[in-house]
């Protein structure tokens, strides 16, 4: 599904990723771990095709194809999704209708027709319910005056409307009260599926009780310093990032 | 250059699409402005002896007038001795009917997607063609007609209904208003008129549709509706004028009379040329307009402004009877070398009255966007009540918006309310479209949409379709 190598990369002057190593296989959920700027929003970002990040060594390959090679939209419509760390505001624009046109992109892209208000309703309708998600959001601007919780809610609400095959979590727990987050993990569990692959990134062990991993690995310092089963953030909990960065790098999966 | 940022100065470069000269015998008077170019004028026009009088009145005030300098656009000094005052298709002898226009005439309203031709028109929209400076013809005039409504060119409303226009032409603008409505008042060639009668709900739209075709004239039009009390009308305006590479002076003006209880709505898609990248020609756009509300009237202007080099309206109400409402929702977007100085202003004289006004500037390229609004509460005002919201939307760096707000209060049972921002369309905002499967486009457009929802809703459907199109917008759904 998504193969990195080597994947070095910089914003300006600023060298951030240095050489990341990591195979994520249909179907894995892979959670990503690290201290504070180690780079996990920018690996998210070189993923998705942020503007101001530059790839200066490494490939990227995605079902095939040259990842990096792809403008952002085409590699949404390949069924690459990002739930940002920060969701942008977005004035005037209504919620629904950028996911409507989102998603007709995406199908239109698949060879599927489009869909009428009509059917995106009766589609959003079951996801709303599965993320427990307020109306009022819907019709609202684009993350808007949105609570910090709604906006991570309404990532995920995204997520679950687009149905992306590669879906890039970042920091989504971080701002949801503790039954929102049981009902966001509980959404994204009702995503997993064999052809569907996660990469999830969090500060917090907690949030992998909901959405178990099938590898966890510690970015730091733009490298990924350790892998392991979900007993390695229990670990990361308790005894914190300091120890990591001493031991070797294990191979990733 | 970001991406976002150079698709939208694409978008700005799109050709414009009305740029073509329709090949047509003209009759066009020698360049130059004096009393005798007045009398001619009227001569031409075979108008009556007040009317003339009318125009001298105006000449003279004119001939002590300076031109204004307090707006914040900037022209090479216009030379009102080099422009034509009068130009009109030759063949324009008396229209019985419809099917005696001018066929290239004809043909050019077609291909703006105008037609004349009452049996093709789908919507129920009547439409008065003005071709440079005469009005070529006006459709739905019979059917009006059954219900009393008054539509048809302003020529037409001078020989048949005098006294109409005699007792309200320049009684919302008087002559002596300002340099350009004066001028206006002086040489005016023709335009529309509408009087809709006592409690007449106009059944379908009026519209206006400006051509300038002929080179080196000005355009002159003049407006004038009248609303008897407790009548509705919605009325429209459209123009557009071929590239050329000289500048060439419009300055209409347009009345709105709407009396006790009665309702207009008057909106305009404005597409003027706006002169190439480098900001060579175009059409110089300085136009007065203003509208009186008597009691419980309401007048709503709706403007979205796309075209001209330059643009100096400031589309106003005069809320003269108590409880009357005036409203301006407008949409001004300037582009490449495009400068737009536009408002408006809301004169509360009436006890209780209101007025809304909301302004979306839109700039990119180099394009320079100004507000300037007046909210006047006079001392009789009781009551009064305005809102203002002012926003500007700022497209690449090289761009600006500007907002002048004043305003007068001399009431303190009034409520004034004034809100303005500016944004720009961040990289980010088009990241997260795109990521979500957008084109940089259509991301784009759905900012830019968004930005002016509030204005694009007041539009008749069919202008707002019209207005999106323009800004390059794919219609925003129905969900929601
Ligand atoms: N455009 C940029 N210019 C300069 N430095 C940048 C830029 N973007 C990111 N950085 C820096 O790169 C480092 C990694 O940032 P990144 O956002 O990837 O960290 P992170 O691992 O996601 O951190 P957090 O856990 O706080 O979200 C940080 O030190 C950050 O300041
Ligand atoms: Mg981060």
């Amino acid at each position: 599904m998504l193969e990195i190598r080597d994947l070095h990369a910089a914003a300006g002057d600023r060298q951030i990723l240095n050489g990341i190593n990591l195979t994520v296989n249909a179907g894995e959920v892979h959670a990503i771990m690290g201290p504070n700027g180690s780079g996990k929003s920018t690996l998210a970002g070189v993923l998705a095709g942020r503007d101001g990040l530059e790839v200066t060594a490494g490939t990227v390959t995605y079902k095939g194809l040259d990842l990096l090679d792809l403008e952002p939209e085409e590699r949404a419509r390949e069924g690459v999704f990002l739930a940002f760390q920060y969701p942008v505001e977005i004035p005037g624009v209504n919620n629904a209708y950028l996911l409507k046109a989102g998603l007709n992109e995406v199908r239109k892209h698949r060879g599927e027709p489009e869909l009428d208000a009509m059917d995106f309703m009766t589609l959003i309708r079951a996801r709303m319910k599965l993320l427990e998600m307020d109306d009022t959001l819907l019709s609202r601007p684009v993350n808007e005056g949105f609570s910090g919780g709604e906006k991570k809610r309404n990532e995920i609400f995204q997520m679950a409307v687009l149905e992306p095959t590669l879906a890039i979590l970042d920091e989504t727990d971080s701002g949801l009260d503790i039954d929102a987050l049981k009902t966001v993990a509980g959404g994204v569990n009702a995503l997993r599926d064999p052809a569907r692959s996660l990469v999830v990134v969090t500060h917090y062990q907690r949030l992998l009780n909901y959405i178990v991993p099938d590898f966890v690995h510690v970015l730091s310092g733009g490298r990924i310093v350790k892998s392991g089963g979900k007993e390695l953030a229990l670990e990361l909990e308790e005894k914190g990032y300091g120890w990591t960065e001493t031991e070797p790098a294990a191979a990733s999966a | 250059m970001s991406t976002a940022t150079q698709t939208v100065e694409d978008l700005a470069k799109q050709e414009y699409k009305y740029g073509f000269v329709t090949d047509v015998e003209t009759e066009t008077i020698p360049v130059g402005l004096s009393e005798d170019v007045v009398r001619l004028i009227s001569s031409k026009k075979e108008e009556p002896e007040w009317l003339l009088e009318s125009r001298l009145t105006a000449f003279r005030i004119w001939s002590k007038m300076t031109e204004p300098e307090w707006h914040n656009v900037h022209y090479k000094p216009i030379d009102y001795q080099a422009i034509s005052y009068y130009a009109a298709p030759k063949k324009q002898v008396k229209l019985d009917s419809l099917d005696d226009v001018d066929p290239e005439v004809r043909a050019t309203f077609d291909k703006l997607g105008i037609s004349l031709d009452e049996q093709k028109r789908l919507s129920g929209v009547a439409v008065d063609a003005v071709f440079d400076s005469v009005s070529v013809a006006t459709t739905f005039k019979d059917t009006l007609a059954n219900l009393g409504i008054i539509f048809c060119s302003f020529s037409e409303a001078v020989r048949e209904h005098p006294e109409l226009v005699r007792q309200y032409l320049g009684s919302v603008v008087p002559h002596s208003d300002n340099f350009f409505a004066a001028l206006n008042a002086a040489v005016f060639s023709d335009g529309s008129f509408a009087y809709i009668p006592k409690g007449v709900k106009c059944p379908m739209e009026l519209s206006t549709y400006f051509r300038i075709n002929a080179a080196n004239t000005g355009q002159f039009e003049r407006t004038l509706l009248v609303a008897d009390e407790g009548a509705e009308v919605s009325y429209l305006e459209g123009c557009t004028a071929p590239q050329r590479d000289e500048n060439q002076l419009h300055a209409a003006v347009v009345e709105l009379v709407a009396l006790d209880n009665a309702t207009i709505k008057y909106s305009t898609v404005q597409n003027w040329y706006p002169g190439d990248e480098n900001g060579k020609g175009g059409i110089y756009n300085f136009v007065t307009k203003r509208g009186k509300a008597f009691a419980n009237a309401k007048v709503t202007w709706t403007q979205v402004e796309t075209g001209s080099a330059i643009t100096w309206k400031y589309p106003s109400c005069i809320l003269q009877g108590d409880n009357s409402v005036g409203e301006f929702y407008s949409v001004a977007v300037t582009n490449n070398c495009q400068q737009a100085d536009t408002g408006t202003k809301m004169i509360h004289l009436g006890k209780n009255t209101r007025s809304t006004i909301i302004s979306k500037g839109i700039s990119a390229g180099k394009g320079q966007n100004t507000y300037r609004g007046l909210v006047r509460i006079g001392k009789g005002a009781r009551g009064a009540r305005n809102f203002s919201q002012c926003d500007s939307l700022l497209i690449g760096d090289r761009c600006g918006a500007h907002t002048f707000p004043y305003l007068e209060v001399k009431n303190t049972s009034s409520q004034v309310e004034h809100e303005a921002s500016t944004s720009k369309i961040g990289e980010d905002q088009i990241f997260y479209c795109r990521q979500r499967g957008l084109s940089t486009e259509d991301a784009v457009n759905l900012i830019v949409n968004g930005f002016c929802k509030e204005v694009f809703r007041e539009l008749p459907m069919e202008f707002a379709v019209e207005a999106q199109k323009l800004l390059g917008i794919s219609l925003e759904g129905s969900v929601g």
